[in-house]
């Protein structure tokens, strides 16, 4: 299809997500939740999956991998003792994300149906969310919907109507990135540390309990009950191909009003910051840079950005990527190295400890981060430190590593004359005072 | 990876917390929590449970919580788990204070979208104020901690104090907040700008219907494609 202009409000998915409205049952009914959720189901498991292959779907948690073929990889017929498990990641902490925080505070019931659908759908009798330990308010909401939910009916035994039992539980971290990796997930929510199992066995085959598991992403599985209501050619019709459907988008830094907003994929960036956020800062001429898709993604210089369509293929292009669409915008005024420098803060923070190319990459990035902020380091530096990333990256368990290398290589392939600047002026200081 | 550390093993520290276990208001939470797991699994209640532990202890401490090694080693009871395995769980996730906080924990978040929002000038603000990072105020009321990434960064820069946040900070609001906790006034949550949320700041862009009543845009559906019908 395209991108046909900009969502208009009928085919907004998350309606309440500013929270204007109550998120409790009857208000969520009242706007179209938990409507016929018998009838959706009654399909059938493998036509609800073929529904959502059809619609193209791709995970929203920001690989982008195709949300059917997922469901697909379950056992159909789960063996005594080994019953499959739908996890619900709702562990949003991706630097810029902030979109799972407004669906589970503000449109709570979309996820609880949509967990009923897609565990329904992939044989499974109980499913965890996994919230972040800091979403309190976040999963409180959730947990009040949970509690309606079977209150009604819609959630137990004979769930909805459906003939169908299944059991929907929520479960909170307590401060932990790495758990938003879903093997990680796994061993937390098995009571462990949250360090990333190796691959494979893939989840599908042996996850939670060491029984078969599917790990999805709070939007992916929010959007299904509507996706299933309105068809898989509706969902399709949005965004360039291979990149269909609503997203929501989460904008923070140097734009005038930062919001999250829902939007069709493939939106050119400047329409998404122009029509949501009032522009940018200062005007389109004092933009930098952007980091489109949470800060594990490379950053792409202003006048890459400006008229891409904001979906994965087409940000891949750019040597970046969509990530989870949290979209970090940077002016002219943002001192560019402590901004990456920061993330590499953040990984070094947020590094399990387990492989140790990560463990002591991600530090040794950091304090040359520091260094480059400053010019403190001879020019050879950024190639040495380029040379880490490269050697960080697809040498660890799990993407940590991959993520820490990414937004240093983007820095360096885009403002490495902003570094060599840097690393001159302060030896020209040196020399000035020398002289003196 | 974050350096974390254990408050001292010592006598004093047995003598106060040896004999924990779950009061009335939260031995029922913990029942709750541990029926959630399938049989032989009480493991995966650790999380929760240490959770549920660290605020008795803050209720108990007039603090937000924190962890001494006793009562994890009660919660590692409670899970059917060795206490090895308990402590290890509690030193990896960072929202579990392992040495006591003031009674009100500003977790202040430092990562790139808050700092390009101005979290130097909220930390400033802070600071002016005699509460250091890293550090419990002498009369034990603050505790600052830089975190990272909090997960509201539409409406950076923002700080968690115990269960709540405080978004759209500048260094005035920030220290507004803090003088009224000092005082013991009540403070308002969420954006401290004139703010719906993650709204845009002067109003919806999309959805505007919504704003007014819970409006149900199903009889739309099947028209005709209509642009934008904010």
């Amino acid at each position: 299809m395209g991108f046909t202009g900009p969502l208009a409000d009928k085919d907004r998915i998350f309606t309440n997500l500013y929270g204007f409205q109550s998120p409790d049952l009857k208000t969520a009914q009242a706007r179209g939740d938990w409507d016929g959720t018998k009838a959706l189901m009654a399909i059938g498991q493998d036509a609800i999956i073929d529904v959502v292959k059809a619609s193209g779907l791709r995970g929203r948690g920001g690989a982008g991998f195709p949300t059917g073929m997922k469901w697909g990889f379950m056992p159909k017929e789960p063996k005594p003792g080994k019953p499959n498990f739908l996890v619900i990641n709702a562990d949003e902490s991706e630097p810029g994300s902030c979109k799972d925080r407004e669906i589970l505070r503000h449109d709570p019931h979309k996820l609880v149906e949509g967990a009923l659908i897609a565990g329904f759908a992939m044989r499974a009798r109980a499913s965890y969310i996994y919230v972040r330990g800091e979403f309190i308010e976040e999963a409180a909401a959730l947990e009040r919907a949970v509690k309606e939910a079977y209150a009604a009916g819609l959630l137990g035994k004979n769930a909805a109507g459906s003939g169908y039992d299944f059991d929907l539980f929520v479960h909170r971290g307590a401060g932990a990135y790495i758990c938003g990796e879903e093997t990680a997930m796994l061993e937390s929510l098995e009571g462990k540390q949250g360090r990333p199992r190796l691959k494979p066995p893939f989840p599908a085959g042996a996850g939670l309990y060491g029984c078969p598991t599917t790990v999805n992403n709070v939007e992916s599985i929010a959007v299904v009950p509507t996706i299933l209501r309105r068809g898989a050619a509706w969902f399709a019709g949005f965004g360039n191909p291979k990149n269909e459907g609503t997203k929501l988008f989460q904008i923070s830094g140097h734009v005038n009003r930062p919001c999250v907003v829902e939007e069709s994929m493939s939106i050119p960036f400047r329409e998404l910051i122009d029509r949501h956020c009032g522009g940018i800062r200062g005007g389109w001429d004092n933009l930098l840079a952007v980091i489109p898709g949470g800060s594990s993604v490379p950053l792409v210089p202003a006048a890459e950005i400006t008229d891409a369509p904001m979906d994965f293929d087409g940000l891949k292009a750019l040597g970046s990527g969509l990530g989870t669409a949290a979209v970090i915008v940077m002016d002219k005024s943002t001192d560019i190295v402590r901004a990456i420098s920061r993330i590499s803060y953040f990984y070094k923070h947020e590094s399990c400890g387990q492989c140790t190319p990560c463990r002591e990459g991600t530090g040794w990035m950091w304090r040359i981060m520091e260094r480059l902020r400053d010019g403190d380091a001879p020019v050879e530096m950024i190639d040495r430190l380029h040379d880490v990333t490269k050697q960080i990256e697809g040498h660890t368990i799990c993407a940590l590593g991959d993520a820490a290398a990414w937004p240093i290589q983007g820095l360096i392939k885009h403002f490495r004359p902003e570094l060599e600047r840097r690393i001159v002026e302060r030896n020209r200081g040196k020399m000035l005072e020398a002289a003196e | 990876m974050a350096e974390r550390h254990f408050a001292p093993d010592v006598p004093e520290l047995r003598e106060r917390w040896g004999a924990f276990a779950w009061d009335a208001k939260h031995a029922p939470r913990a029942a709750e929590i541990l029926a959630r797991y399938p049989e032989g699994r009480k493991a995966s209640a650790v999380m929760p449970l240490l959770d549920l532990a660290q605020r008795q202890v803050g209720e108990e401490t007039g603090t937000q919580g924190w962890l001494p090694i006793p009562v994890i080693e009660f919660v590692a009871a409670e899970c059917a788990m060795p206490p090895m395995r308990a402590l290890e769980v509690a030193s990896f996730y960072t929202m579990y204070n392992l040495v006591p906080v003031g009674r009100y924990h500003i977790q202040l978040c430092g990562t790139t979208p808050c700092m390009l929002r101005g979290s130097d000038d909220v930390l400033a603000a802070c600071e002016s104020r005699g509460i250091k990072k890293g550090y419990t105020t002498p009369d034990g009321l603050f505790t600052l901690t830089e975190v990272e990434c909090l997960g509201a960064c539409a409406n950076a820069p923002m700080v968690q104090i115990n269960d709540d946040n405080y978004e759209d900070l500048t260094a005035d609001s920030m220290g507004a907040v803090i003088d009224a906790l000092a005082k013991g006034e009540p403070v308002k949550k969420g954006p401290q700008i004139d703010r719906q949320t993650s709204c845009p700041e002067d109003g919806p862009t999309s959805l505007k219907k919504m704003a007014e009543r819970n409006y149900d845009y199903r009889p739309q559906w099947n028209a005709a494609h209509a642009g934008t019908d904010a």
